[in-house]
């Protein structure tokens, strides 16, 4: 069936003809930013910068939600695992994501109780097993991930089960585009917005930044003809001289998104300004509990307080996730810092752009 | 983390789905989708059902990307299923 295998998105023709026409239409230098993390890493997989032509610079953004993650966040996840009460949950990506002085990982080898789950209800699991320890879920995430955490609270309050606890640092992307699109260092001509941060918050979530700025954008999916038919969208647009707000991403995101994703996400959490590394405090960018839900904040009920430490010396990550370096002009990029022996988080995460470079994009320069 | 590739709700119990991603079994809780039924493509991330696909929307997106791409009047238009 189309809509299981939808081979049309893979089909090297339909690729081929989308850049043909890319090319056809794009006269002048331009740049766009993709904002997520999963195309910067399909870009790559896919070979799609081999394809357009020369005159598109793409630039990777802030998309990755382990790197945004600010060091005294990493740090204050350390000092959870070493709490002996505590039992430590969390996504994968996170595990060696280096703090100031260790890791998860590094703590987990230590004898710390720190957990790998697949989803954020493995973790409401671990809490019902385990009633006597505060089981904390590391929330870690963007609009995507942050109604599943607030399902899982929601669930846990159901059940009662009172020990599972977020640490909630979720954060959320149309401020992020304010802040990019403000920024004179990084001028981009056009933004080519996530797929399933979209899946939730619709095309209309959007809508405000887009106003403001009028600044070209498109919704995308993730397989080599979404990104390329995106591409062209917004290569008409700047061509044309009319910025609009297109979704290329039909078949999974609608206007509105998912109401329920976001009425559970309100439920839980309310907006509040985050820190993010590399883009610094944004307003209204993050995400907290409401006083009702409390209870199952990890930071309010274990009295953690993060510390502002310096981010790793050298690491370039915070200019790179705001597209103002690519990895390559960071000094550290692939020696001493490589997947294996990260330093920054963009090195770490399969998301990460360092990563996405070394893995794939060490033989293409800048 | 996130499927990208649409997986079948192949049963439900309360609010968790069975859902199959290329003949791989897995368990996906529908608590953030209205209404699911067995038989849906829906997208996965982390654990969580997150949008339900229409069949429709899908077929009617691979033909504007057909016509994207200059393909629309290509002998290879698939116009089964
Ligand atoms: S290459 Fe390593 S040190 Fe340099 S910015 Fe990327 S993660 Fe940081």
């Amino acid at each position: 069936m189309a809509i299981k295998h939808a081979a049309e998105y893979r089909d090297p023709e339909i690729a081929r003809n989308l850049a043909a026409r890319i090319r056809r239409v794009c006269r002048r230098p331009i740049r766009l930013m993709e904002v997520c993390g999963t195309h910067t890493m399909s870009i790559f997989r896919h070979g799609i910068r081999s394809l357009l032509p020369e005159q598109i610079t793409l630039i990777s953004g802030p998309g990755c939600p382990v790197c945004v993650t600010s060091q005294a966040d990493i740090d204050a996840f350390v000092g959870l695992a070493r709490n002996p009460e505590v039992i430590v949950t969390t996504f994968g990506d996170l595990m060696r994501v280096p703090g100031s002085g260790s890791s998860l990982q590094r703590e987990k080898a230590r004898g710390a109780d720190v957990r790998v789950v697949y989803s954020t209800m493995d973790a409401v699991d671990i809490a019902r097993a385990n009633p006597d320890r505060p089981v904390v879920f590391l929330g870690v995430g963007f609009e995507t991930t942050a109604p599943t955490i607030a399902a899982a609270v929601l669930h846990a309050r159901q059940s009662g089960i009172t020990n599972f606890l977020v640490y909630p640092a979720h954060k959320i992307v149309p401020p992020a585009l304010e802040v990019l699109a403000s920024n004179p260092e990084i001028r981009i001509d056009g933004f080519i917005l996530p797929g399933h941060v979209s899946v939730i918050i619709g095309l209309e979530g959007y809508r405000e930044f887009f106003d403001r700025h009028r600044i070209p954008c498109a919704v995308t999916g993730f397989e080599p003809a979404d990104i390329l038919e995106g591409i062209l969208a917004l290569a008409r647009q700047i061509e044309s001289g009319r910025p609009a707000l297109e979704n290329r991403y039909r078949r999974a995101v609608s206007d509105q998104g998912n109401p329920k994703a976001r009425a559970l996400m309100q439920q839980v959490f309310q907006v509040a300004d985050a820190q993010w590394r590399g883009l610094g405090t944004m307003a209204g960018s993050g995400l907290v509990f409401r006083k009702e839900l409390a209870g199952h904040d990890a930071v309010a009920r274990l009295g953690i307080e993060p510390v502002p430490v310096p981010e790793p010396a050298g690491c370039a990550c915070g200019q790179v996730l705001a597209g103002i370096k690519t990895p390559p002009q960071c000094a550290l990029f692939g020696k001493p810092c490589t997947p294996t022996q990260p330093v920054g988080p963009c090195m770490v995460s399969s998301e990460g752009t360092c990563a996405a470079y070394y893995r794939y994009g060490r033989h293409e320069g800048a | 983390m996130c499927l990208a590739i649409p997986s079948k709700i192949v049963s439900i119990d309360n609010q968790m789905a069975t859902i199959d991603v290329d003949g791989v079994r897995r368990q996906a809780s529908l608590m953030l989708l209205e209404d699911a039924r067995v038989g849906d493509y829906v997208i996965v991330h982390a654990g969580f059902a997150i949008q339900k696909l229409d069949e429709a929307t899908a077929l009617e997106s691979i033909r504007l990307l057909r016509q994207a791409a200059g393909l629309a009047e290509s002998s290879k238009s698939r116009k089964q299923d």
